[in-house]
């Protein structure tokens, strides 16, 4: 991982290759796009929306709710609601279904480094 | 000098004692680049995630978007939703591979797999440009706040205390590294929070906790009634406008995770798991803290001053969290007004100066571990060597910023940032995004993308009417140039919205027009190592 000279580049070590072609990864990309990228573009549409709507949509936006209150400061607060339950859904996936097996793929690394006596 | 300004006096000493203090002990433990840079990855996901908010809660946050939405109403909320919702960003999809990918500075995500020099070169730039954007910001802050203390309008005390900010930055910086920094953004952070916490509990306490009553007395107050609390008060009057709201809207979501301050943060953990955590708990403070803008902005907007010719509207709204403080307090004049206005005053200045300090840092890494290290001495630096070159950097660093800052007085902060933001959601953004997530994405692609987002930025800002040619309601002069001078052509303020897309053209177009493939077989590695952790850089022993 470090050169001799103490540059950041990549090791060429064989066993990324192999770890990248086995199954075992197929399945952790798998599983950690599938929850990233649609989620990402979800979050990304309701933002926009609401950015679009505080410019086009003044009718529904200004409509009073309760008080002073109106639709607009909702939505608005919809979006902090929205941020941590994504956030919330994304940590608990990650830890559920992606950090076993990034463990795993992770302990196979470390058991041929060591198995070499020095580091890649 | 009288009780309040001795006071005043008194909290902000305290202040500097308080960091001072934490960056000698610090410094005891920095030696060699893991420590100076990334504070040895000792620091845990609670303590990172403090440390990530007190970077990210500068004065912006704090001083800049309560004035907005004091001044503005509603539409100031934009900024509080635009930096909250950008932090998904940064967790879903930079957070943990960056952690995995590089060692001290953005730039080395994409030196994994690219030609080292180019890639570093561009990278560097960047940093140093979004960090100077970032810095000019948090030091019109705390010129507005001298203002404000000292009661008069002088130019040479203002630039003096810029100067003295400059100069202490550049003192936790050199000295304590980036373990001296994190702590001065961990005690920040607590002291931002309750100070927030004090005053909003008392706004919220003279409406008798009742929301709706104190949006009713801010569009009584500002006698705009109730279009104060609908969008469209400043961003709704034409096309124009519209079209830069939705601007101002994308380089506030995209920007974050293009911020390289905050990313060098994820360096500090030992795992990718931290990093995760780190950001957990930082969306739950920040957002925390933007719930409470709404209170101070409205409650400015109830309590105080804001119309023309007020201190509310001459300092841009920097200054309504300052003066709100002291209007609850009691008013001006009375005791309770003047320890609220000096402690909250404390605590602007102590976000100052924690956040000017991580950028420093951020910018004097790149200059040292990518130009000096890594092209310009091709990797045969010595550690020793790299961080001496670090600590200079940050004295040439601070000094640019100081320079550039006693111009910009009259800007509003988040106004600032959010350009900051633009900048690093066209020049930064899209080669992080395509070197994690694209295979065929290369060298040059990497080169364009930043060069191309970061130029056609730059080139819209200066076009644009806050460096030219912007007139005020009443015909006076708005923009950073004088009046006689008018060259913009660009009709929006914010450049996002055509400078982000083609950040990712110009890296899309690179990348095709290149027949370089050591990169895409380099992918492969960088993926491994991203997703699984295997090889990424470990926690430095005590």
């Amino acid at each position: 991982m470090t050169d001799a000279h103490g540059v950041h580049r990549r090791s060429q070590h064989p066993i990324y290759q192999e770890l990248h072609d086995s199954a075992e990864f197929a399945d952790l990309r798998r599983r950690y796009r599938s929850f990233v990228i649609p989620w990402t573009v979800a979050f990304l549409a309701w933002y926009l929306l609401y950015v679009i709507m505080s410019n086009w949509a003044n009718d529904f936006m200004n409509t009073k709710l309760v008080g002073h209150i109106n639709v607009a400061l909702v939505f608005g607060l919809l979006q902090f609601a929205s941020t941590f339950l994504i956030a919330w859904l994304y940590a608990r996936h990650m830890n559920r279904n992606v950090d076993p097996v990034a463990r795993q793929l992770e302990a196979r690394y470390d058991a041929v480094i060591e198995g070499e006596g020095r580091p890649a | 000098m009288n009780g309040t300004e001795l006071l005043t006096a008194v909290l902000f000493v305290g202040v500097v004692l308080i960091t001072v203090a934490i960056t000698f002990w610090a410094s005891r433990q920095t030696s060699g680049t893991a420590n100076f840079y990334a504070g040895g990855r000792q620091f845990s996901g609670f303590q990172n995630g403090m440390a990530v908010s007190g970077d990210y809660m500068s004065a912006a946050s704090f001083l800049g978007i309560s004035g907005l939405i004091a001044l503005n109403g509603y539409d100031g909320f934009l900024y509080s939703i635009g930096f909250l919702v950008a932090w998904l960003v940064a967790l879903l999809l930079v957070a943990e591979l960056l952690r995995n990918s590089g060692r001290y500075t953005m730039a080395d995500q994409l030196a994994y797999r690219m030609k080292q020099r180019p890639v570093r070169t561009a990278a560097a730039t960047s940093t140093v440009v979004v960090s100077i954007f970032y810095l000019l910001a948090q030091m019109v802050g705390a010129g507005a706040l001298v203002t404000l203390l000292l009661g008069v309008e002088s130019e040479l005390m203002k630039a003096l205390v810029i100067v003295g900010v400059g100069l202490l930055m550049i003192f936790y910086v050199t000295v304590g590294g980036m373990k001296g920094t994190t702590w001065v953004q961990i005690v920040k952070a607590v002291l931002l929070m309750a100070g927030t916490v004090l005053i909003t509990f008392l706004v919220l306490a003279k409406f008798d906790f009742n929301f709706s009553e104190l949006l009713g007395a801010a569009s009584d107050n500002t006698g705009k009634g109730e279009a104060f609390l609908q969008p469209g008060l400043k961003y709704g009057i034409d096309m124009t406008s519209k079209l830069d709201f939705i601007s101002l809207g994308i380089a506030l979501v995209l920007g974050t995770a293009g911020l390289p301050h905050i990313l060098i943060r994820f360096y500090t953990v030992p795992t990718a798991k931290a990093a995760r955590t780190s950001v957990m708990w930082a969306i739950g403070l920040i957002g925390t803290f933007y719930l409470m803008t709404l209170a101070l902005g409205f409650g400015a907007a109830a309590l105080l001053d804001t119309g023309p010719g007020s201190k509310v509207a001459e300092s841009g709204g920097n200054l309504a969290s300052p003066l709100l403080a002291e209007a609850v307090g009691g008013g001006a004049g009375t005791t309770g007004g003047a320890v609220l206005l000096a402690l909250i005053s404390a605590v602007a200045f102590a976000t100052i100066l924690a956040v000017v300090a991580g950028l420093t840092l951020t910018s004097a890494s790149s200059v040292a571990h990518d130009l000096y290290a890594n092209v310009w001495k091709k990797g045969t630096a010595t550690e020793t060597q790299e961080v001496h070159v670090a600590r200079i950097s940050a004295f040439v660093i601070g000094g640019v910023a100081i320079a550039l800052a006693i111009p910009a007085q009259k800007l509003n902060i988040a106004f600032l940032v959010a350009l900051a933001f633009a900048v690093a959601a066209s020049a930064n953004l899209p080669s992080i995004i395509y070197n994690l997530f694209w295979r065929r994405f290369n060298t040059q692609g990497a080169t364009w993308a930043i060069y191309g987002g970061l130029i056609s930025c730059l080139v819209l800002v200066i076009s644009s009417p806050v460096v030219s040619g912007k007139l005020n309601a009443d015909g006076t002069n708005a923009a950073l140039l004088p009046k006689s001078v008018d060259f913009s052509w660009f009709p929006l303020d914010n450049p996002g919205i055509v400078s982000i897309p083609l950040g990712f053209f110009f890296g899309w177009l690179g990348t095709v027009l290149s027949k370089e493939t050591d990169s895409e077989a380099a992918y492969d590695e960088l993926e491994v190592r991203a997703l699984t952790g295997a090889g990424a850089e470990a926690a430095v022993k005590e």
